[in-house]
């Protein structure tokens, strides 16, 4: 296919340089500096898309961000799909991909275009769940055809080869926009010597500039955007950042910007040949202040079937001519209410194509361009408007009538015009996107026929953002800016730049245009579309006004303006003119809607940058990690930690070598425990090293215990609440001297309760003389139990370990296998136990030295699994885990832990004696039987006393750990139970979702050796 | 993202490395054991809510770990003063106007004022070690 509409010379191309791409599975050739969109315009391909809701054909409508129509699916392989792409913004490479994101099974032949042609082609919003809600139980299922149908765009189902990074900056002034203002204020910021960062989404810096008519200086507008971003790339303390997008503009001048460094020249950066190179790049800039140049976007008119492929905005015309080389068509009728649109028609007759007429709504045009026009033999209608436009599949004419926009009616007969385009113009709308992130509403201004951002602090605004159009000024009003952002951040000398010579231009007024009336009344009148993207019509926005929704936000929602990734950039003044017609109130009564970010789509990858795979969340590993991999554990997270779940050995049986179920690994595990010695790393636990002279005053503050009589030498457990009464965490204590403690807590807990700590020491105690210091890392914890533990450890250690000398809740202090240890006699398992501390640099020389000894007792490793399972059957409880903020010592049954009479009120205390915290009837924690000895609660199950209630049952309570015990030769379960201390010997069900019921028996928490004979021994 | 100044270590730090912890000046009463039911509630889980001036208690989590308070526009977000634990704020909603000239300017525009009235310092006095 040849580029029919590709003109010969002109456009800032590289015709030496021809490129090949694929669109909607066709072969088509471009040049370097294409945009896929201008690449698609020079090839005369006029449906790129079918759109969202009525599936009707859509073609090239702009050429920037607001392009509403073609957005398209990128991608030549599978993991390197990119969904949501504006062709507008996509430069084009050799071997680009790409098809549009709807229509099925293509964008010529729609099926779903039926659905647009239903009830005499009026689709009203709401329509589908008119439609199809009922019966309500088969939405799932039209939901899935509709979906199909409307297609949104698809994520890639295979993994993304490129990586992704963040960058922080800090900057004076960040510039967003690189055109004329933006460029001026860049330049005044960064000459007074400001750090000056200067983004701009496009793939080369001049905006505006690049496709102006004008001239500065007396030379082309875009040799002097050359010669300003030469200047500035020169600056070593600019910043330039092409390709790049303002995305969002959150607290406190915080700016994100997605940069895309590989996407212009492949998709993906191997393909590009920068393999390992990033992709694309999320910058995170802390800016003193913000010069917000993002400048205007064209509002096209609304008039009826103003979404057929060959109606594009004015602007965007000159933008395909004068940057691309392209003319978009043959004949061309442009629609205006204002001079700056002229630009389109000139520009179309200089390249050599015919406007047939320029419609002019305004009845006495007669700046500078409207000469220029009529001097060149354009015909100009005025007090008149393009009303609709004929064809299906491409523009074939124009009807053309008289309007009085005042009373919205048409006052003349109708002339058809045949043309094959249709350029529109209703004046342009400031860019205020990022503005209005900052939650600043923005501020409608009737001299501009649009909303300008609000006031916010840190932020300037230059040019077009804030309505100043006309070149000149827009220079100056960014010179000026510019200096002032660079004074506010501190460059008191700075200086607006000298500003360069352009030609003043007369520009009669703008008159206010939105909706063109039609002939027919609005809902009888063909589509006339407000919002493209999200096929939003004119009617719909009256008929949901005439439905009550008389908020601009709930028009917004009912009828999907300014949804999604489009955010309102084309239709959203236009919508808000409809409403306000209907609900007879101006604009700025009806208001705007906010705008959010991001402002254009972002790819996830950009957004996770380097926090992705193995970077996505720390894993921490204890200093016996490598055994526990060789030795072919299975790891549980705990928080970040990663802990040995267990350790299945291999089996053999029938000549066939196995490795254990976790069911037979953890069984194997407990009977080692429980009848030789095992072996536990239990270095995740939280220890926090505790020192000062008031430090054992402040543990009797935040434990509900006491503490005042522990001896140096001693350990005790500590129940540590909220003042609420609720447990938050618990743990041991040991007193390793008198103004020093040794403080444990539950492995994800420990950063939170060291922060408890200091928030109670610095907030209300600042008077006590304490210090508190995590040294979780520090120390490696070992715990080695079961009967045979004693005899091991005598093996390893000159710390006497006679019951007599080293009784339970006793520590000691000596060598451990030749090396510095701490050996506390407490246990978690109710075997007798010695946890060694030694430092973590020695604990792999130590765990080898222990199982060196270890073999002939058969010492057996043991995961968290095996753990759990130890200390349930011992009714000892993991802080939530059994309870969940809920749970007070009392319910519990920790009765024995708490110190009503100590001197101090504790965290926790006054609680304690409310009404509700003293009531019989609370949830305690019991243990639960199950009458068949095979079944293993679910840990969550709901308990009921009567299992034949009518639904919804009674609910008393919920198992909340629950394991098979190889020892008992049964399932066992902890539950927390309605006034469950008194119901001991009840039976009480168990409904599952399968509408199995089980049965099990209230019993003590306690299950093996009630008396704790077994770990004081 | 905010941008805080830590009174402590006298810095603009990223919100990164702080963390939030609920209204600021709430006292834990003296006496609790004399302090009726319905009171001891309210201390516990009663907490302002105000569109504008509100005070906050956050710490330095990944910093200097310090505790200390925040004077924000919850409507704006503007962070318009931050002061050490013990001291009262200089700003407050019922302040006519919003004192400036004492702070260090943000990144905003606005103003974080530093050290502000030391009613009760004792909070930041060393503890001698």
């Amino acid at each position: 296919m040849t580029q029919s509409n590709r003109l010969n010379q002109g456009g800032r191309i590289d015709r030496s340089r021809r490129l090949s791409f694929t669109f909607n599975g066709q072969q088509y050739m471009g040049f370097a500096g294409d945009t896929l969109a201008s690449a698609l315009l020079a090839n005369g391909v006029d449906i790129v898309n079918r759109s969202f809701k009525y599936s009707r054909p859509r073609g090239i409508t702009a050429a920037g961000p607001e392009e509403p129509n073609a957005i398209v699916q990128l991608g030549a392989s599978e993991a390197a799909q990119v969904p949501n792409v504006r062709a507008t913004q996509q430069a084009l490479y050799d071997g680009l991909v790409a098809r549009g994101t709807n229509g099925w099974p293509n964008v010529q032949r729609d099926v779903m275009s039926w659905v647009g042609k239903l009830g005499g082609g009026f689709m009203p919003p709401g329509f589908y769940y008119k439609t199809f809600m009922a019966p309500a139980s088969m939405w799932m299922t039209y939901e899935k055809f509709i979906r199909k149908g409307a297609g949104l765009g698809r994520a890639p189902t295979e993994a993304d080869p490129d990586i992704y990074d963040h960058f922080n900056q800090h900057c004076d002034v960040l510039v967003i926009g690189a055109g004329p203002a933006g460029l001026a204020a860049a330049l005044s910021a960064a000459r007074a010597g400001a750090r000056v960062i200067l983004c701009d989404e496009q793939e080369e810096m001049g905006g505006s500039l690049l496709d102006s008519r004008e001239a500065i200086d007396g030379a082309p507008a875009s040799a002097w955007a050359e010669q300003v971003v030469s200047e500035l790339a020169g600056l070593a303390n600019v910043t330039l950042l092409p390709r790049t997008t303002a995305n969002g503009y959150h607290d406190h001048n915080f700016v994100t910007l997605h940069e895309r460094r590989t996407e212009h020249l492949a998709d993906t950066a191997a393909g590009a040949g920068r393999e390992g190179e990033v992709r694309a790049r999320l910058h995170r800039v802390r800016a003193g202040r913000v010069v917000l140049a993002s400048g205007s976007h064209e509002r096209p008119l609304v008039y009826a079937n103003n979404d057929v492929p060959g109606n594009l905005v004015a602007g965007a015309i000159s933008v395909y001519i004068r940057r691309y080389g392209v003319v978009p068509g043959q004949r061309l009728v442009l629609s205006t209410n204002n001079d700056h649109a002229y630009r389109a028609a000139l520009d179309w007759q200089e390249a050599g194509r015919e406007v047939v007429a320029v419609v002019d709504s305004r009845a006495k045009p007669d700046g500078d361009l409207v000469k220029q026009a009529r001097d060149a033999g354009i015909r100009v209608i005025t007090g008149s408007a393009v009303m609709e436009a004929t064809g299906s599949q491409r523009v074939s004419g124009a009807k053309v009538v008289a309007i009085d926009t005042e009373r919205f009616v048409v006052t003349g007969k109708v002339e058809t015009l045949e043309c094959d385009t249709i350029a529109s113009s209703g004046g342009y709308s400031p860019v205020v996107h990022l503005a209005s992130h900052t939650g600043k509403r923005p501020q409608w201004r009737d001299d501009l026929l649009g909303f300008v951002p609000g006031e916010f602090k840190g932020m300037h605004v230059a040019g077009g953002a804030h309505g100043v159009y006309a070149l000149g000024e827009a220079l100056a009003d960014g010179a000026g800016v510019g200096a002032e952002a660079a004074r506010a951040a501190g460059f008191k000398e700075a200086a607006a730049i000298a500003v360069p010579d352009v030609a003043v231009r007369h520009e009669s007024p703008i008159s206010a245009l939105y909706q063109v009336p039609h002939e027919k009344p609005p809902l009888r009148a063909p589509k006339q579309f407000v919002d493209l993207q999200n096929d939003v019509t004119a009617a719909a926005v009256e008929l949901a006004t005439r439905e009550g929704f008389e908020s601009i936000e709930h028009v917004k929602r009912y009828t999907a303006l300014g949804f999604g990734t489009d955010q309102g950039k084309l239709g959203n003044i236009n919508g808000m003119a409809i409403a306000a017609r209907c609900l007879n109130r101006s604009i700025p009564e009806v208001g705007t809607t906010v705008f959010r970010p991001n402002y254009t789509p972002v790819s996830f990858g950009a957004i996770v940058g380097r926090h992705c795979r193995e970077l996505f969340d720390p894993e921490r590993y204890t200093a016996l990690h490598q055994w526990h991999v060789e030795n072919g554990a299975e790891f549980e997270d705990v928080g970040q930690w990663k802990r040995p779940w267990y350790f299945p050995q291999k089996r053999r049986a029938g000549g066939q070598e196995r490795l254990e179920t976790m069911h037979e690994a953890v069984a194997r595990e407990c009977l080692a425990v429980r009848r030789g010695v095992g072996i536990l790393d239990a270095s995740t636990l939280g220890k926090i090293d505790i020192q000062g002279p008031d430090a054992r005053e402040f543990l009797g503050r935040v434990y509900t215990n006491k503490w005042a009589k522990l001896a140096p030498g001693r350990v005790r457990y500590g129940l540590m609440c909220k003042d609420d009464g609720m447990l938050m965490d618990d743990g041991t204590t040991s007193c390793l001297a008198e103004n020093h403690f040794l403080m444990t807590t539950t492995t994800g807990g420990a950063a939170g309760v060291l922060e408890w700590l200091e928030l109670w020491h610095q907030t209300e105690w600042p008077e006590l003389q304490v210090y508190f210091n995590s040294v979780t890392d520090h120390w490696a914890t070992m715990t080695v139990t079961g009967p045979d533990a004693r005899k091991l450890m005598s093996e390893v250690t000159d710390i006497d370990l006679d019951r007599e000398q080293f009784k339970f809740m006793d520590w000691k202090e000596g060598k451990v296998a030749g090396v510095p240890a701490r050996v506390f006699r407490i246990s978690f398992t109710g075997e007798l136990a010695f946890e060694i501390n030694v430092q973590a640099n020695y604990a792999m020389h130590v765990w080898k030295a222990l199982f060196a000894h270890g073999e002939k007792y058969d010492l057996t490793p043991y995961g968290t699994e095996t753990m759990h399972v130890l200390r349930a059957e011992k009714g000892l409880i993991i802080a939530g885990q059994d309870t969940d903020g809920s749970v007070t010592p009392e319910d519990l049954g920790m009765h024995w832990a708490v110190g009503y009479d100590k001197p101090f009120s504790w965290i926790g205390q006054r609680a304690l004696t409310r009404p509700d915290t003293a009531r019989e009837d609370r949830k305690q924690l019991v243990g639960l039987k199950p009458k068949d000895p095979k079944v293993v609660l679910e840990e969550g199950a709901q308990i009921v006393l009567d299992p034949e209630q009518k639904i919804p049952m009674t609910m008393m309570g919920h198992v909340t750990s629950s394991y098979y015990s190889p020892v008992l030769e049964s399932g066992f379960a902890l539950a927390v139970l309605k006034g469950g201390r008194n119901r001991m010997g009840e039976t009480v069900y168990l409904p599952m979702s399968d509408g199995s019921v089980h049965q099990a028996e209230v019993v003590s928490t306690v299950f093996i050796d009630p008396k704790g004979e077994r770990q004081n021994v | 993202m905010f941008h805080i100044f830590c009174p402590y270590c006298q810095e603009y730090r990223e919100e990164e490395e702080f963390h939030p912890s609920g209204q600021a000046h709430i006292e834990r009463p003296a006496e609790p054991a004399s302090v009726s039911d319905e009171a001891w509630g309210d201390y516990l889980f009663l907490r302002d809510n105000p569109r504008g001036i509100h005070h906050e208690m956050w710490v330095h989590r990944l910093g200097c770990r310090k505790f200390f308070n925040i004077t924000r526009d919850t409507a704006s977000y503007e962070i318009l003063e931050t002061y050490r634990m013990g001291e009262q704020p200089s700003i407050t909603a019922a302040s006519a106007e919003v004192r400036r000239e004492q702070g260090v300017q943000t990144a905003d525009g606005g103003w974080q004022t530093v050290g502000a009235r030391p009613e009760n310092s004792r909070l930041n006095e060393e503890t001698p070690s």
